[in-house]
């Protein structure tokens, strides 16, 4: 009864899905000039002196929403620490990992460094290639699972991660407060945007905070997956 | 681009995001499991996301990043796909990350409560 409910609720939803987006054609030049794509697209050339405009738009002109967004993920970070928290009694630890082959272990302690590399390539060019900070940290993160699940003893240090989330954030929003100091909006450029386009020192402060994006969102996954695989079973 | 080739990317990108919308849904209405429902949640936050990336595609645009080997770069602003789009759902992949992982540690105190995550046994929860 209640799935046929539910197929009814969904068909409707879906015929009215239907309806509306037939309406919008795909991949047509809808809105009209002078929109905010076009300013966007040639702000990121003129004023940014950046390639890439997704990130121009991320941490540029929406930086503080960007701010908003880290807040967000260390929010869930710190409320998943303080649900999941309970005093340790050692009479229920029992492993919830099986023990893995040899080949998975070594394999991941061989994949371990290249995965890191390419997650501070990928947020470290964060400006010209597709990528950034938040897929460089969850590259970052991807490579401490790997460990995770390799090894059942593998211990991640909490007060480091917290060390590095706190700086991280620190100095996202300490960049952001030089530039009010500089007699700029909050989070505008200040620094020199560098002379060619497409190199890796230019851009002015958008390779730093993605940096610090970076840093920020892998140290957040690696303890929040460090805390969910270090739940217990019972 | 031919209109054959249009007509399919249409039904394409439009079809399967409506349809990870309703699949999702499904699996959050139907489901008995709490962590099907999640995972039914985040085929709704993924489906959401296809669409809002899709309505920004332009016919012929490519991506909006630009290369210092194209002299006028204007020629190529017209050309290039909407960003607005991208970047917001940059922020709403983020977001439903976070919603997932909150979600799952409420999950987990439940688990340790009442011993099982099935929504049937758990009374608590009926209305």
């Amino acid at each position: 009864m209640k799935k046929v409910l539910v197929l009814f609720l969904l068909i409707a939803i879906g015929y009215y899905l239907v309806d509306v987006f037939s309406v919008i054609p795909f991949g047509a030049d809808r809105i009209p000039e002078g929109n905010v794509r076009d300013f966007y697209l040639e702000k990121t050339v003129t004023d940014l002196n950046v390639p890439n405009t997704v990130t121009s738009i991320v941490v540029n002109f929406r930086g503080f929403d960007t701010l908003g967004e880290v807040t967000v993920l260390f929010l869930a970070a710190s409320v998943l620490g303080s649900i999941l928290y309970r005093r340790r009694s050692h009479d229920e630890e029992k492993a919830v990992l099986l023990p893995s082959s040899k080949i998975v272990a070594s394999g991941s302690r061989l994949l371990f460094a290249p995965i890191l590399l390419l997650g501070a390539y990928v947020f470290i060019h964060g400006h010209l290639t597709p990528g950034g900070g938040f897929q460089g940290g969850v590259i970052i993160a991807t490579g401490f699972l790997l460990m995770l699940l390799a090894y059942k003893d593998y211990k991640v240090k909490h007060s480091i991660i917290m060390w590095v989330e706190s700086l991280a954030g620190v100095t996202f929003a300490g960049i952001g407060l030089v530039g009010l100091i500089m007699g700029k909006m909050f989070l505008e450029n200040f620094l020199p945007l560098g002379e060619t386009m497409n190199n890796l020192f230019s851009g002015g402060v958008i390779p730093i905070i993605y940096i610090a994006v970076g840093f920020k969102v892998g140290s957040e996954l690696t303890g929040l997956l460090y805390t969910l695989l270090n739940e217990k079973g019972e | 681009m031919d209109i054959t080739t249009h007509t399919l990317l249409t039904i394409g990108f439009y079809g399967s995001s409506i349809s990870l919308i309703l699949i999702g849904l499904y699996a959050a209405l139907v489901k008995k499991s709490l962590l099907k429902i999640i995972i039914g949640m985040s085929i709704v936050d993924s489906g959401i996301n296809l669409l809002l990336v899709s309505l920004g595609y332009l016919n012929g645009g490519t991506a909006p990043i630009f290369s210092p080997t194209v002299q006028d770069t204007l020629t190529k602003t017209a050309k290039a796909v909407d960003p607005v789009p991208q970047a917001l759902v940059l922020t709403a992949i983020v977001i439903g990350f976070a919603v997932t992982a909150v979600a799952l540690s409420l999950i987990i105190r439940l688990y340790r409560h009442h011993k099982t995550v099935s929504i049937d046994e758990i009374k608590n929860l009926k209305w």
